[in-house]
This record gives C-alpha cells, sequence and structure tokens, in this order.
C-alpha cells in the first residue's frame, strides 16, 4: 500500500515536470500562429523553422558556444582539481574553494551585470570599439561553468587512494603514464558529469549571456527574449520539440551503451572469478 | 568505461561537425552588422520574401562581391541605446524608435546619412520629412510607422462603453483588462486620457497619470507585452491597448468564441521606426545600400506584409497587389485619413527626455508596480 | 630530498595555474567593478547616493482599503523577493528531498532513467519553458479547460504568487533533486541497515541517520535553488502577470534604464546579503553536524 502511494506521488511529480514540455510538444503542431489557441494540426511551422536560417543560426551560435565553453571549462576544471587536491598550502587551498564558491552563491544577474560593467570599462580604457562580442560571452560562460566541473571532479581525487599512483610510479611509471593510467579513469566518472552539467547550464542560460553577448553574436535565449513586442511562434515551439527527441535519443544511446559496458565488465569479473 | 568515453567523444563530434557545417566562408569577406527589433523584418516564412537573404544575394549579383548579414535583435530602444552608447557593440544599420532617435543623435551617437547612396529615399512620403526627431532629415530613413489603438472582445465588451482610453478604466471590465508592461506607454494611456502632454516635464503632471494608473490597478489582469496576443486570441482578456498592425495577428489566431474588434481614440500616440547608422559603423556605404535595398518595391512589400505595420514608402502603399493581399479592412486601419500627418504626429509622439526625467519617470512606474 | 618530488603537491601549482589566473581576472575583478560602480557616480566620484537611495527611497502604497502607506520602496520589494524565494526552496524541498530518496532507493536502471527524466526538462530553453507555463496556468488555459470539462469550478491561479512560485519550482527542482541524490546513492546502506537492528523506526531512521548523513546535499541544494530564485526577473514577469515587482526586475529596470551605478549598488547589496545568508547557513548546519566544531 505504502508502495502504490508512493508510486502515485513519484508519477505525479515526473507529471509536473512533462507538463509543459507536452503542452510545447502539442501546440508545435498548431495550425494558426496562437500559442494558446489549438486550431488544426499541422507540419507548418516545423517546415518554417527549417526555411528560417536567421533562426537556426542561433541554434548554431548557441551549440558552438556551449560546446567550446564545455570544453574550455572541462579542461581547466579537471586540471584546477587535481591541483587543489594536492596543494600543500592551507590558506591557497580556501582562497580557491572560497573563490570558487562565488559564481554558485551568486546570482545569474549579478554575474553578469558585473562582468558587463568589467568588459565594458576596460573596453573603455583601451578605446575599444565592441567591447562585448563572442569572446566575452564565452568567458562568462566558461567562468560560470568551472565551479560544476570542479566540484564534480574533486570528489572523485578525495575517494582515490593516495597510494595508487605512487604505488604505480614505484612500479617504474613515469608520473605522466601513472596520471594517464590511474589517476584519470579513476577521475573521469566526475569529469564526464561535470562536463554534461557544464553543457547544459551553457545551453539554458539566458541572464549572464543577456548581459554580456554583444555584436554579431546571438544566441537562441537572446532572440527568443528580443521578441517581446513582438509575438513568440509555434516556431519556437517546434525547435523546443525538435530539442527534446534528439536530446532524449541521445541519451538513451548513451544510457544503452553504458548498460552494456557494465554488463561486460560483470561479466569479466565473473570470469576472473571462476 | 572505455565506451563511455568513445559514446561521449562521438556525441562531441557529431555537435561540433554540426557546428561548424556551414560555418564555412572566408574572413574577408565583407561583413555588416545589424541591429533590429525581435520579429521585425521578413524571414522568408510562408513564401514570403526572405529580405536579408534576398540581399546578400542581389549585392553579390551586382557589385561582384559576397557580403555577409550579421542580423542581431533586441527587445527594446533602451537595451539597444544601453549597449551602444557605452561603447559595448558596433553596428552598421539599427532601427530605433523617433524618440531614440532624437537622443541618439543628440548625444552624437548617429552619423549623417548620405542619400546619394539611398536614392530610394524618394519613394518616402512627404509627411515624413522634416518631423521633430529628425528636423532635418540628416539622420533617419523611416522603415515603418502606427498608432496606438484598444483592441476589444466584442462578444464581452458592450459597443455603448467603446470609443476612448475610459475603457480600459471601466469598472465593468475589471480583471478583463491589460495595460502595457512598459513605462512610457503605460504613462501614455494615461496621459492621453487625462489630456496631459505626453511630453512634458512637469512632475505634478506625471505623478498624476502615476496615480490613475495606481487606481487602474485592480482592474487590471496583467501587464503585457508579447503575451497580449496570447490572452486576447483565448479570450483570457477583454481589452488591451498595443500597436495598430498587431491586431491582424491576433484577430487572424482568435478562438471561435472571441471576436476582435479595433479602434483609434482621439488622442493616441504615433510612432516611428527608422533606420540610422550609428558613429560606430565599420562600413558606412555598405550600410547606406542596404537601407536603400529594404526601401525597394520588393523588399519593402516583403517587410510590410510580415510586420504589419504601415509603410511610410509608396512603392508599398501604393502597389495594388500589397493593398489586395492586406484588404480592405486593414488598410482601412493602418493607412487612416489622418489629414495633417506630421502636424499630428508632432503633437502626439513621445519625445526624448533628459536623464534626469527618466530617472524621475523610471521610479514612479516601480511605484505603480509595487501597489 | 629526492624523495619529495613523488609527494602530493609537486605540480599541483602548474595544473591550477591556469585557473587561479581565469577565476582572479573572471571571478574576483568582476565583483571588485560591482563594489567600485556601486560607491561611484556617473563621473566615477566617490559617492554614498546610490546605496542610501536603496534603504531610504520610499512610495506610497494603496491599501484595498483605500488608505495610503509609506513604504521604503527596495526594502519592500526585496522583502517580497525573500518571501517568494524561500516558499519555492521549502517547496522544492519538500518535493525534491523524497524524490530523490525514491529514486536512490530504486533498482540502477531504474535510477538512471528516473535521474535522465528530471534533467531533461533543463535542455528546453528556459523562457520556452515558463512560456508553456502560461498556457497551462491561464483562466482560459488547460486546467481550467479540464476542469470545466469534469464539470468543477473554474481555479484562479496565473497572476498569483502561486504562479509564480509554481514557474520557480518547476525551473529549480532539478537543482535539488540533484545533490541530495548523488548524497543518498552513496550512503552506506549497512548503516542503515543496522540502524534498523538496533531496532529504530523507520522514521527514527529517517530521523536519526538518513537526514544528517544527507544533510550536505540538502544544503547544497538549498543554496542552488534559492540564489536563482531570488533574483529571477522572467518568471515573475510572465506568470505574474507583471504584478510581483522583485528585486530582479528592480535590478534589470535600472539597467534598462542606463542607471549602471544604482543597478550595480543594488546587485552589490543583494550579494552581501546573500552570502551572510550562507554563512549563516553553513555555520549553522556545521554546529549541528560536528557539533560546534564549524570547520
Amino acid at each position: 500500500m505504502k508502495k502504490v502511494i508512493s508510486n502515485i506521488l513519484t508519477g505525479l511529480v515526473y507529471v509536473f515536470l512533462f507538463a509543459p514540455i507536452v503542452v510545447l510538444l502539442v501546440f508545435s503542431f498548431n495550425g494558426s500562429k496562437s500559442l494558446s489557441v489549438f486550431s488544426d494540426p499541422s507540419l507548418y511551422w516545423y517546415k518554417e523553422l527549417l526555411k528560417d536560417r536567421n533562426t537556426l543560426e542561433t541554434v548554431r551560435n548557441s551549440l558552438l558556444l556551449a560546446t567550446t565553453a564545455t570544453a574550455i571549462a572541462t579542461a581547466m576544471g579537471t586540471a584546477a582539481a587535481w591541483g587543489i587536491d594536492r596543494l600543500r598550502s592551507r590558506w591557497y587551498r580556501t582562497a580557491i574553494n572560497t573563490v570558487t564558491d562565488i559564481p554558485m552563491t551568486n546570482p545569474d544577474i549579478i554575474t553578469g551585470i558585473s562582468m558587463m560593467l568589467m568588459f565594458v570599462f576596460v573596453g573603455r580604457m583601451f578605446g575599444a570599439r565592441n567591447s562585448l562580442n563572442f569572446w566575452t560571452i564565452l568567458i562568462a560562460h566558461v567562468t560560470f561553468c568551472l565551479p560544476y566541473v570542479i566540484l564534480q571532479v574533486l570528489p572523485k581525487l578525495q575517494q582515490m587512494d593516495r597510494a595508487l599512483p605512487e604505488a604505480a610510479m614505484d612500479l617504474g611509471c613515469t608520473p605522466f603514464r601513472a596520471f594517464w593510467k590511474v589517476e584519470l579513469p579513476e577521475m573521469l566518472p566526475g569529469i564526464v558529469t561535470g562536463a554534461i552539467m557544464a553543457f547544459t547550464m551553457s545551453l539554458d542560460d539566458f541572464v549572464i549571456s543577456y548581459f554580456t553577448s554583444g555584436t554579431g553574436f546571438e544566441t537562441l535565449p537572446i532572440r527568443i527574449y528580443s521578441m517581446t513586442k513582438k509575438t513568440v511562434t509555434p516556431k519556437m515551439y517546434a525547435l523546443a520539440t525538435i530539442i527534446f527527441f534528439i536530446t532524449l535519443t541521445l541519451l538513451l544511446i548513451s544510457n544503452a551503451i553504458e548498460d552494456s559496458d557494465d554488463k561486460e565488465s560483470r561479466k569479466q569479473k565473473n570470469a576472473k572469478n571462476d | 568505461m572505455k565506451k563511455k568515453i568513445a559514446a561521449l567523444t562521438v556525441v562531441l563530434s557529431m555537435v561540433l561537425a554540426m557546428v561548424l557545417t556551414g560555418c564555412g566562408g572566408s574572413s574577408d569577406k565583407l561583413v555588416l552588422n545589424v541591429y533590429n527589433w525581435g520579429e521585425y523584418i521578413s524571414d522568408g516564412s510562408d513564401g514570403t520574401l526572405d529580405t536579408i537573404r534576398a540581399f546578400e544575394d542581389w549585392y553579390e549579383e551586382t557589385y561582384g562581391t559576397p557580403v555577409t548579414v550579421n542580423y542581431t535583435t533586441y527587445p527594446s530602444n533602451e537595451d539597444m541605446y544601453n549597449k551602444l552608447s557605452n561603447g559595448a557593440v558596433s553596428y552598421d544599420v539599427i532601427i530605433p524608435s523617433d524618440y531614440m532617435i532624437a537622443r541618439m543623435a543628440e548625444e552624437g551617437l548617429l552619423q549623417p546619412l548620405n542619400f546619394d547612396n539611398i536614392p530610394n529615399y524618394q519613394y518616402i512620403n512627404e509627411s515624413f520629412h522634416g518631423l521633430y526627431y529628425d528636423p532635418e532629415d540628416m539622420y533617419s530613413v523611416p522603415y515603418t510607422y502606427g498608432i496606438v489603438g484598444v483592441i476589444y472582445d466584442a462578444n464581452k465588451v458592450d459597443e455603448a462603453d467603446v470609443g476612448g482610453w475610459d475603457l480600459m478604466w471601466n469598472e465593468k471590465y475589471a480583471g478583463d483588462i491589460l495595460q502595457y508592461n512598459n513605462s512610457r506607454d503605460a504613462f501614455g494611456t494615461a496621459m492621453y486620457k487625462l489630456g496631459i502632454d505626453v511630453n512634458t516635464n512637469d512632475k505634478a503632471e506625471w505623478e498624476r497619470a502615476a496615480d490613475e494608473l495606481i487606481n487602474q490597478r485592480p482592474l487590471v489582469k496583467s501587464y503585457v507585452m508579447d503575451e497580449i496576443y496570447n490572452m486576447m486570441e483565448s479570450g483570457e482578456a477583454a481589452i488591451g491597448s498595443y500597436y495598430a498592425g498587431d491586431y491582424f495577428t491576433m484577430q487572424d489566431a482568435q478562438a471561435d468564441s472571441v471576436d476582435l474588434k479595433f479602434y483609434y481614440p482621439e488622442k493616441t500616440n504615433f510612432f516611428i521606426d527608422a533606420m540610422c547608422i550609428p558613429t560606430c559603423a565599420q562600413n558606412k556605404e555598405l550600410a547606406e545600400i542596404f537601407i536603400n535595398y529594404m526601401l525597394s518595391e520588393e523588399a519593402g512589400i516583403a517587410n510590410a506584409e510580415y510586420i504589419n505595420y504601415a509603410s511610410p514608402n509608396k512603392l508599398v502603399y501604393e502597389n495594388e497587389e500589397y493593398i489586395e493581399e492586406m484588404g480592405e479592412d486593414a488598410m482601412e486601419i493602418l493607412y487612416p485619413e489622418l489629414g495633417n500627418f506630421s502636424e499630428l504626429y508632432n503633437e502626439y509622439a513621445y519625445r526624448s527626455m533628459d536623464v534626469e526625467m527618466l530617472d524621475y519617470l523610471n521610479s514612479l512606474w516601480e511605484t505603480v508596480k509595487l501597489n | 630530498m629526492k624523495s619529495l618530488t613523488k609527494r602530493p603537491g609537486n605540480g599541483s601549482r602548474t595544473a591550477l595555474a591556469p585557473y587561479s589566473l581565469w577565476a582572479m581576472l573572471f571571478i574576483v575583478v568582476p565583483m571588485v567593478f560591482i563594489a567600485y560602480y556601486a560607491f561611484t557616480d556617473n563621473n566615477f566620484q566617490f559617492t554614498m547616493e546610490n546605496i542610501t537611495r536603496f534603504f531610504t527611497t520610499v512610495s506610497n502604497v494603496k491599501n484595498p482599503d483605500g488608505s495610503v502607506e509609506e513604504v521604503r520602496t527596495y526594502l519592500l520589494i526585496l522583502g517580497r523577493s525573500l518571501k517568494l524565494a524561500v516558499i519555492s526552496t521549502a517547496v522544492c524541498l519538500l518535493i525534491g528531498y523524497p524524490l530523490a530518496y525514491r529514486i536512490a532507493h530504486a533498482r540502477k536502471r531504474t535510477q538512471k532513467i528516473m535521474m535522465t527524466l528530471v534533467m531533461i526538462p533543463m535542455w528546453m530553453n528556459f523562457l520556452i519553458r515558463t512560456y508553456a507555463w502560461m498556457t497551462i496556468l491561464q483562466d482560459a488555459g488547460i486546467i481550467n479547460n479540464i476542469l470545466s470539462k469534469l464539470g468543477l469550478k473554474p481555479v484562479h491561479i496565473i497572476g498569483t504568487e502561486v504562479a509564480v512560485i509554481i514557474g520557480m519550482v518547476y525551473d529549480y527542482l532539478p537543482y535539488m533533486v540533484l545533490p541530495i541524490y548523488s548524497i543518498m546513492v552513496k550512503m552506506d546502506s549497512g548503516l542503515i541497515e543496522a540502524a534498523h537492528d538496533l531496532g529504530c523506526g523507520t522514521l527514527s531512521v529517517l530521523r536519526r541517520v538518513i537526514f544528517p548523513l544527507s544533510l550536505p546535499g540538502v544544503l547544497s541544494g538549498i543554496t542552488m535553488v534559492l540564489i536563482p530564485s531570488i533574483s529571477t526577473f522572467y518568471i515573475s514577469q510572465k506568470l505574474g502577470s507583471g504584478k510581483f515587482f522583485l528585486i530582479g526586475d528592480a535590478i534589470e529596470g535600472q539597467y534598462v534604464a542606463n542607471n549602471l551605478h544604482f543597478a550595480a549598488a543594488m546587485a552589490f547589496i543583494l550579494m552581501i546579503i546573500l552570502l551572510l545568508f550562507m554563512a549563516l547557513i553553513k555555520y549553522f548546519t556545521s554546529r549541528y553536524l560536528y557539533g560546534g566544531n564549524a570547520k
């Protein structure tokens, strides 16, 4: 009985999480321009979307930004976590940890405004024509992605047996090989989760991008926000639906691969035990 | 684990491939940076002309060099002004509204245009010459214009109550009224209603308007910008004020139970959005060629039909096909018989205010929103 | 001293160098700029005016009974924002904690699927998600359509506090579930069994073992929900029918009005308040966890 109630409640939470997604899925097939009155089903907005090079370009920009920011943040963040883990200086560690906390405890709007103020001020100092551009929005995204990577990788290092890399080196591994063969595999789950989180955050971010974006580089959220004088059309819902199914497929594939991975390793283990 | 890495690598490279395709093109290509309102140019939907791509193609055909238009959008005049005046961005063409043009010209943010490169300017209606925001016609080329009106659901609103701004304060329709969620337009409705000059520097008058807005607040269902479309279409609200052409968009999508109608109150706002070249522009001549192209018959009609606002361009509003496409009713609403347009416009348009007044207006607006 | 090279610490500073530099330039320096703008006027001369303006500006608010009351504008706005943010965070915790518990105790395969499903909505653009909520919550929206088909009375949600809270809870729930789940999944199940064996009831196990152990996750969940919900400006505009003017709206409004210095001052004050708030929470939980030894 208890189980049933708990199942029902859990189900309700998922209904809550997916209700708006169902709505935008349905309205993306709306024949009219409205987001609240459904007239007749049609693929009209999907056709329009595929023809709309401007919107597709903002999608491309968003992906480009998220991929680049994730790559930089993951590399830099992993190195940083490795460094923090081995740091001996107490105050340096405290300082770094405090600074890493700042982007997490600062609201987006403050991070966005502070970066904008800095870029504009520095730009003025050097007489730059456009102090906000692709590079500034990239810097901003890398900055707010970094803590997610560090906070995911660091625990993995702390859980790791310190003696392992040393043992490897004692057995004749070079430090680099020891890192590659012993430490990196330990960190990897953290790196992967951190990278996925960074990518998600970067793709979804609107506020920080709004303050730091500049000439000629527009992401999808900014394009949508700019529609506030005219109307947001079901075209955007069609876009969201497509993104939804791509994401779903990718995640299902990665889950399936991991499952087969697990099974394989279990088999190997069993074989060893025999 | 290795498979996990392999999977991740595959996913990442797929994303990168998606990103990089179409990313090609040499860097020495001509680039024109255009900064415009969101959804404010024909984008090729419904088989219409994608005016930006058409310009790129036309330019390459005519001049032999390829050009890329970098098109970015902003949500409001003020957002655009902030980024531009802080030196945060540099654009070649911008399309601000009248009062913002006046402010930017005064602050030296706009360049005088070379009209030799914009021969199509001759097709702009003479009524749009010498208006207050650009008295010598140096800085701007009108893009669209319009008048603010009131939209109502005839199934809910009594025909007898219709006509003036009073409808938006009518207690009979409490909870069915929409007000602007932007200070200037919201204050505008109250000031036209009270007969106050919308450009007054008298703080007491502004306070009277703020009181009127506070009195209206219990009747207001929602403070809206783009949300007005869905709310009027679905019958969620019955009365709202918005820009004339947008009424057609709502009417096209209205639910069966809704019958939207439109009227102009006696005193109301006139606005013009015009193309300008800011001082930070990097390619002025190219920008002028772009502006000229937007005035051509093809591009002008495509944009006017997409945006649904009135066009000051004779090549557009005198074109038979355009008139037919818009329909008689729409033409009557978009291009009403006004007598002397310039005079009316100069009397009722918003003007730029000094920084101190803007700050004061902003704090009054905060008070209204706080109540 | 040759053996030192193998001790931890070797190369740590080199690995940390890029991040340290980055954090200095793009995390610390921008904070300095907020403070700098907050304490200067348009000509970059020192002034306290922006800060005092935040605390002293008053406006007249009409009560429902028609009487007029003078209030401190920005303090009232801040208070309202805090109230909504705290309620949303509490609701997120109430929903998120049991959900994380449920997921952490499911089969391995199910866990993965359930977590994926929690994360997926975050991949839709948040502006679009909020728009979809408008369609659901409107008076003529989907909920009321369903209610009227069932012959029930319509409910009025859009434009109320409830709508804003729904929007915030929806957007930030994953931030609550994620950290709690990742702690719970690592929890030693032997500990819980031991507690059961020692005669603890389910509730008592939850209170004495599971909850204290999951507290760090709860804490970071609270932080990750509270912070964005205090400063949101889009949700209140769309789902609150523009009737809820929150501190995020005020800051954005000042930015749009090009009052960068006052916007910075508001951001600065909000930042200080949040830092104090977080420090307090950390202090109390560490006292609770380690019995007074604040670590």
